[in-house]
């Protein structure tokens, strides 16, 4: 473990429906250092998810700092956002979100799309990314022709293909058998220890949380331990 | 893995979505193409007509005739330089559905104001020697098989009975939109038999046609041909040719401007059917936009995506659309060629019909767009946790 890579201050969130407003996080404070694993788990409506689209940047703060390496993440404009997630992110979901109408290599080929790297590089770190995750076999195969477990394997490729120092995984197991969330599970520990990758995962799953190194939990908007 | 590829793939998705709005599409830009193909057939004897002719008929209504008699009285008009006549003949040939434009004209004066009727010298000759001979289009010989010498026969409705013909002469046009598809014959051998058998419709005509030096004096030439038959019993209007022509195309005015209207709501059918296409379509992938603003693409990106499956299913229909309105576009010549004997395709018109299809295909997208682009990644990925 190294310096603090993930710093949230006073971070509050909430949600309007009509004139209602809906608070969701309620001064969250946390700090997570570069290189370890953190499990954030809670009930539903926790605002588990939220703090994680926080964190990615993909949605923004009410009100308090968030910093990913240094950064501002808060204070980016919408296109600078996209640039910087394409970057520093990798975000794993739920459901693996794959593009039906592109193969393996494709899917894992889409973030780099937006790289300077040429069709021969792109190749290399595709193959690599999906060699990691063990999948270089499977490099021409249709989501559909995936079983769960593969698809979200391929996930996480993507997540890692452009080699980003934080990887964000909402509930990455949520939708697996027990036999593939193991796997999952090794493959983030792996990524973890040998990569040296920031993860912060959302889940429900005691089990899938024994793998991180850190469990913190929300409860209606606030850490609670 | 290009954008190409992926906006292709997309588009096939749905085959069977994809194929009913590309067959839409092209269904759309056909009937553009046709209507608007059958507009300009319309203006054709119009856009074919020159500047130096004038046509003079009488004045109560075409319908009623002139004395030939007049001739000798507008050929002395000052800016006259020529002068012929014609009467509208009406015969069925074998069959009444077998339509055709016939003739009676002068064989010594009216083709020589016709120069866009290229007719070999032989046959022109041969022609003007024989009472019973007639000079036919190349599009109507074609029509019907015939070549010269053939024997034609036609029963006449305005002038009854039957009357017997020898083709000799096959004439072609020296311009493309000149009309093929005319049957002159002799006015003597017309005139001649109605003496016989009905004396008070002899030496009556149609039209006179009347070549002037000078098309910028048409107006003055047409009003001192006026003057002349002013309170006579037969009042002449003269007109130019241009005029003439566009006279029977505004007998059908409410017709055409219907067309018109058919081929504007033409196009705002197939906006519609293809920016339901691409609404649903976006729709359906707004949680996987969702997922590329996540890994980092820009609401640009995704617009181009958009936009180029809309283009590209827009393309795809108006180039069938062109392919298919070649072979409809000749089914309706042969159907309607005795209507209208210029039915062409202008590769104009075909350009109007392809381009409005890719301007529907921009117009579809903007409204899915704006939409995909305005959805935030949290409400695309329907994150409520």
């Amino acid at each position: 473990m190294s310096d603090t890579f993930v710093e949230v201050n006073k971070v509050y969130k909430s949600y309007w429906r009509d004139s209602i407003e809906i608070p969701v996080l309620h001064d969250i404070n946390l700090n997570i250092a570069e290189g370890e694993f953190m499990a954030l788990m809670g009930p539903s409506g926790s605002g588990k998810t939220t703090l994680l689209n926080l964190l990615a940047g993909i949605d923004r703060p009410s009100s308090g700092d968030l910093l990913v390496a240094g950064e501002q993440v808060g204070g980016l404009s919408e296109h600078d956002l996209a640039r910087w997630r394409s970057r520093n992110i990798g975000f794993v979901f739920q459901f693996y979100n794959l593009m039906p109408v592109l193969n393996a290599f494709e899917n894992v080929e889409l973030p780099l799309l937006l790289t300077k790297l040429n069709k021969k590089e792109r190749r290399k770190q595709v193959e690599a990314a999906l060699s990691i995750v063990g999948l270089a076999d499977r490099m021409k195969h249709y989501p559909n022709q995936l079983s769960g477990g593969q698809e979200q394997r391929v996930a996480i490729a993507r997540a890692i293909v452009t080699d980003p120092n934080l990887i964000l995984a909402d509930e990455p197991t949520g939708d697996l058998d027990k036999q593939s969330a193991e796997d999952i599970m090794e493959l983030l520990s792996r990524l973890n220890s040998e990569f040296n990758k920031t993860i912060i995962m959302v889940t429900h799953d005691p089990r899938a949380a024994e793998k991180a190194r850190r469990t913190r939990h929300l409860d209606k908007g606030e850490l609670t331990s | 893995m290009k954008v190409f590829k992926l906006i292709s793939r997309n588009t096939t998705r749905h085959p069977l979505r994809s194929f009913l709005t590309v067959l839409g599409l092209a269904i759309a830009v056909m009937a553009f193409a046709v209507i608007r193909t059958t507009i300009s057939a319309w203006y054709a004897g119009a856009q074919a007509s020159s500047p130096n002719r004038l046509v003079v008929i009488n004045r109560v209504s075409l319908v009623f005739t002139l004395p030939l008699a007049d001739r000798e009285k507008i050929e002395k008009v000052d800016g006259v330089t020529g002068i012929s006549w014609a009467q509208w003949f009406g015969g069925i040939y074998v069959d009444p559905k077998n339509f055709f434009a016939q003739f009676a004209v002068d064989p010594g004066t009216y083709f020589k104001l016709y120069p866009e009727y290229i007719i070999p010298p032989d046959q022109m000759e041969t022609f003007q020697k024989e009472r019973n001979a007639v000079i036919v289009g190349r599009a109507l010989a074609d029509r019907f098989g015939w070549s010269v010498g053939d024997p034609i026969r036609l029963t006449g409705t305005i002038y009854p009975g039957n009357w017997d013909f020898v083709i000799r002469g096959i004439y072609t046009g020296a311009k493309e939109g000149t009309d093929e598809s005319q049957f002159f014959m002799h006015f003597n051998y017309l005139d001649e038999r109605m003496k016989q058998e009905t004396p008070g419709r002899a030496g009556q005509v149609g039209s006179f046609i009347v070549r002037i030096a000078d098309p910028s004096q048409a107006a003055q030439v047409s009003d001192r041909i006026d003057a002349l038959f002013k309170n006579s019993l037969a009042e002449t209007k003269t007109q130019t040719e241009e005029a003439f022509q566009l006279s029977f195309v505004a007998m059908a005015g409410t017709i055409v401007t219907g067309l018109r209207i058919i081929s504007i709501l033409v196009i705002a059918i197939i906006l519609l059917v293809l920016a339901n296409t691409m609404a649903m379509t976006a729709r359906e992938r707004i949680s996987e936009y969702a997922v590329m603003k996540t890994l980092g693409f820009s609401p640009f990106h995704i617009v181009g995506l958009i936009f180029g499956e809309s283009l590209f299913i827009a393309a795809l229909g108006g180039t069938l659309g062109i392919l298919i309105t070649f072979p409809i576009a000749g089914l309706i010549k042969v159907a309607m060629g005795a209507f209208f004997p210029i039915f062409k395709i202008h590769p104009v018109t075909l350009a109007v019909g392809f381009v409005s299809a890719l301007f529907v295909g921009l117009l579809a997208a903007i409204f899915p767009a704006v939409k995909a682009v305005r959805t935030s990644i949290v409400d695309g990925l329907r994150i409520i946790d």
